[in-house]
């Protein structure tokens, strides 16, 4: 079996789970939904695999391989084959995607039981999956963006799973509008690209780019920029960034496989794969780095302020997607790659955690509520801790290495990307403090109620009716709710395998690349970055001062997470009430939904309305219609006046009119 | 005797009961008027066959008295219900078909 052939069946195995649980997903008796999906994505991370493997056999100038199954569209100039790109760079992405998912699927398999849409759930997971296995393997524009939007539509529907909740909808459609404006982007951009290189293939558009464009050209830094508004929605970097922790709204699951595996990585992954065309394009990189450094800082700081679990672990990802971008677009491709992969374990993992946390609190989210579980749910808090630490960057676990190479990267390029590099730094700290502040206050303390009932019975909480977290409306258990039977916490073994396995790769997943030491990962990924000219040299000390830096400013985080909401408990509230002014701000997300609402919604709202009373209604419905209509009216009441119902005139009109025929004719002769 | 002799009978009886289908009212006069037309064609008819000397005229006249036949048949069955469920016998009050 070749690459490519593995390549392919890595994105049918996925589809044909698809297909197969959404047929018959009446038939399937008890959890044998879950396992199917479950089974297909395994098969599919096995031929990844297989498929890393054949890759790692062939020489390293072969390791660029494609594979065209059929034509979609081939004339006029036009080649949109459905072709496959099979490099180190997507080798790694369905690696990664197709093995975190396989974890997130078994956990579902437990935490999703007694759904009354379970078959459903997997169907969709499984078409998300494939989804974005299609994105990171496509070898053609036009295939790109078939997978580009379908991870979009299958984020709609898993985020808005639990239809019957209206918050859950709305969020739903919010994710999804905004992901369609990256799809325009993505669009847009790759006509700018296809304009002047004529051609949809990848391969053939990066050879041809650097002879059809001129160094930052305004058409190449135009479709660049494009692609970055794709990569930007995709990935919930500022100012598209407000469908993320809305987000949250979906189970937890969902929320892991969209952070970790799939979904908010694709832009990164798509600046990665556009190097050729963003070396062209410096200024577009430009753009890259700075919104993600400012998506890093300012989602660090509302993660300091949000009260919801799960959305503290979503601005979490924005921040950490924030450290990617940053460093795929200074150039820093392997390193952003690989803040990538120990994000996806860390991440899965501690969404994977909160969700056994969330179903120990019956459903409740709220940080306000919780404390003292770490008796209550001791495997729980252990993958918490590693997690964390991991999240925060703390050595020797993984996302300690991942994030000061790609800072490394950044002070090597010198000049203005210091500032970069400091407020890289200025972002671990807040990263350090946020998660320990969500992770002390729900874990130590005193026990909540719930927690209390976990220790001293044995049995988990059960509410008495179930409640929407968001709005606290009471709810049923039927199909579009969560089901009955939510609360398993830590307790079924798929759960403690799937975050047993992350936790395991969240601390040794950083030996794939430590600085001057082990470099697997650049070694594998050479082949696919050889042609970048984007090079920091960074000095050894500068190396060790960012090492040092990382390990102090991470500690530090967490010594002062735990200062201010363990040994001063009064301290944060405090704090609080001296900074009001900057408090506020975070509290309400920077006001970005505010922002976002007053300059594009309202307007939008406003036009549709003025539209509506002037244009349809007076032009559209009056002229046109009432215009037709008219006409129509007029000219059948002018006939209809000869219909008088008369019999004496009916025989005297034909008489008249057979007389005139006659006389005709005679005249005629 | 000439042609002409027939055709100028048949074109006064036409239109005597062209004449009286415009003016009178009562549908069993209209209907005797509708004779008088077919009967005037058929004189023409008749004349016409009589100048060329074949019988093909007369097979028409026989053919069209047959047809006048059939219509006052269902003419006449229509008047007589017209006249059993008590609706007015006159063709002006018959006008619900107005437009």
């Amino acid at each position: 079996m070749s690459a490519t052939t593995a390549a392919w069946l890595v994105l049918a195995a996925p589809l044909a789970g698809t297909i197969v649980t959404g047929a018959l997903f009446r038939r399937l008796p008890g959890r044998s939904a879950g396992w199917l999906g479950t089974g297909a994505v395994a098969v599919s991370f096995v031929f990844a695999l297989i498929a890393l493997a054949k890759l790692q056999q062939a020489t390293p100038s072969h390791r660029e391989l494609t594979s065209t199954l059929w034509t979609i569209a081939g004339s006029v100039g036009v080649d949109a084959r459905a072709t496959i790109l099979v490099d180190p760079l997507s080798v790694l992405m369905i690696c990664v995607v197709s093995g975190v998912s396989m974890l997130i699927h078994l956990y579902s398999v437990s935490y999703l039981q007694g759904d009354r849409g379970y078959s459903r759930f997997f169907a969709y997971l499984n078409f998300f999956v494939f989804s974005m296995l299609l994105l990171v393997l496509a070898g053609n524009f036009v295939l790109l963006i078939v997978g580009w939007a379908f991870v979009g539509a299958a984020s709609y529907m898993l985020i808005s799973f639990w239809y019957r909740r209206t918050t859950a909808t709305s969020a739903g459609i919010k994710a999804f509008v905004i992901n369609v404006l990256g799809d325009i982007g993505l669009v847009l951009g790759t006509f700018f690209i296809f304009r002047h290189t004529h051609t949809f293939d990848m391969l053939a558009s990066f050879r041809a780019a650097p002879h059809v464009f001129a160094h930052g050209s305004g058409d190449v830094t135009a479709g660049c920029l494009l692609l970055l508004v794709g990569a930007f929605a995709k990935s919930a970097q500022i100012p598209l960034h407000t469908w993320l922790p809305d987000a949250m709204e979906g189970p937890t699951p969902v929320s892991a496989l969209i952070h970790a595996a799939t979904m908010v990585t694709a832009g990164v992954y798509l600046i990665a794969r556009m190097h050729p065309l963003f070396q062209l394009a410096p200024a577009a990189g430009d753009v890259g780095a700075i919104i993600g450094c400012l998506t890093l800082l300012i989602a660090g700081t509302i993660g300091l302020a949000a009260t919801d679990l799960k959305r503290v672990i979503a601005y979490s990802t924005m921040s950490q997607i924030g450290y990617m971008i940053m460093g795929v677009s200074v150039g820093a491709y392997t390193a952003g790659l690989f803040h990538l992969m120990t994000h996806a374990f860390f991440k899965a993992l501690l969404f994977m955690a909160a969700g056994s946390l969330i179903s120990a609190m019956g459903g409740t989210q709220s940080l306000d509520r919780m404390s003292g579980f770490r008796r209550a749910l001791p495997f729980t808090f252990g993958c918490f801790i590693i997690g964390g630490l991991a999240l925060s960057g703390v050595p020797p676990l993984s996302g300690y290495f991942s994030k000061d190479s790609i800072l490394l990267f950044v002070a090597g390029r010198g000049g203005w990307h210091w500032a970069l590099w400091g407020a890289g730094y200025l972002g671990a700290f807040l990263t350090a403090l946020y998660t320990f502040r969500m992770i002390f206050r729900a874990f130590l303390g005193d026990p909540c109620p719930e927690a209390a009932e976990l220790i001293e019975h044995g049995h988990l909480f059960h509410p008495q009716a179930p409640t929407n977290p968001a709005n606290g409306e009471i709810e049923d258990t039927d199909v579009g709710f969560p089901g009955p039977d939510h609360v398993v916490a830590e307790r079924a073994w798929p759960m403690r395998a799937a975050m047993g396995t992350l936790a395991l790769l969240a601390i040794v997943g950083g030996i794939v690349a430590i600085p001057k030491s082990t470099s697997w990962l650049d070694h594998f990924l050479a082949p696919t970055f050889a042609d970048s000219t984007l090079v920091g040299h960074a000095s050894n000390t500068v190396l060790v001062i960012g090492l040092i830096l990382g390990a102090v400013v991470s500690l530090g985080g967490i010594a002062t997470a735990y200062y201010v909401w363990v040994l001063r408990p009064g301290l944060a509230t405090s704090i609080r009430a001296r900074f009001a002014a900057p408090a506020t701000l975070f509290e309400n997300k920077w006001y970005f939904d505010e922002l976002i609402d007053t300059l594009v919604v309202r307007p939008g709202a406003w036009f549709g309305r003025f539209a509506q009373n002037s244009f349809e209604r007076v032009f559209v419905n009056g002229a046109l219609i009432g215009g037709s209509t008219g006409l129509v009216r007029a000219g059948s009441a002018l006939v209809r006046a000869s219909q008088s119902g008369l019999l004496r005139v009916y025989a005297g009109l034909m008489l008249l009119g057979v007389a005139g025929v006659a006389l005709y004719f005679l005249l005629q002769s | 005797m000439s042609i002409a002799w027939y055709l100028t009978l048949s074109a006064l009886i036409f239109g005597m009961g062209a004449g009286g289908v415009l003016v009178r009212r009562n549908p069993i006069v209209i209907l005797f008027c509708l004779e008088l037309m077919l009967n005037a064609a058929n004189l023409a008819l008749i004349g016409f066959s009589r100048m060329w000397g074949n019988g093909d005229g007369q097979i028409f006249a026989l053919i069209v008295v047959v047809v006048a036949a059939c219509e006052v048949t269902v003419g006449l069955g229509l008047i007589v219900a017209m006249h059993r469920r008590r609706l007015p016998v006159d063709v002006d009050e018959m006008r619900e078909l107005s437009g």
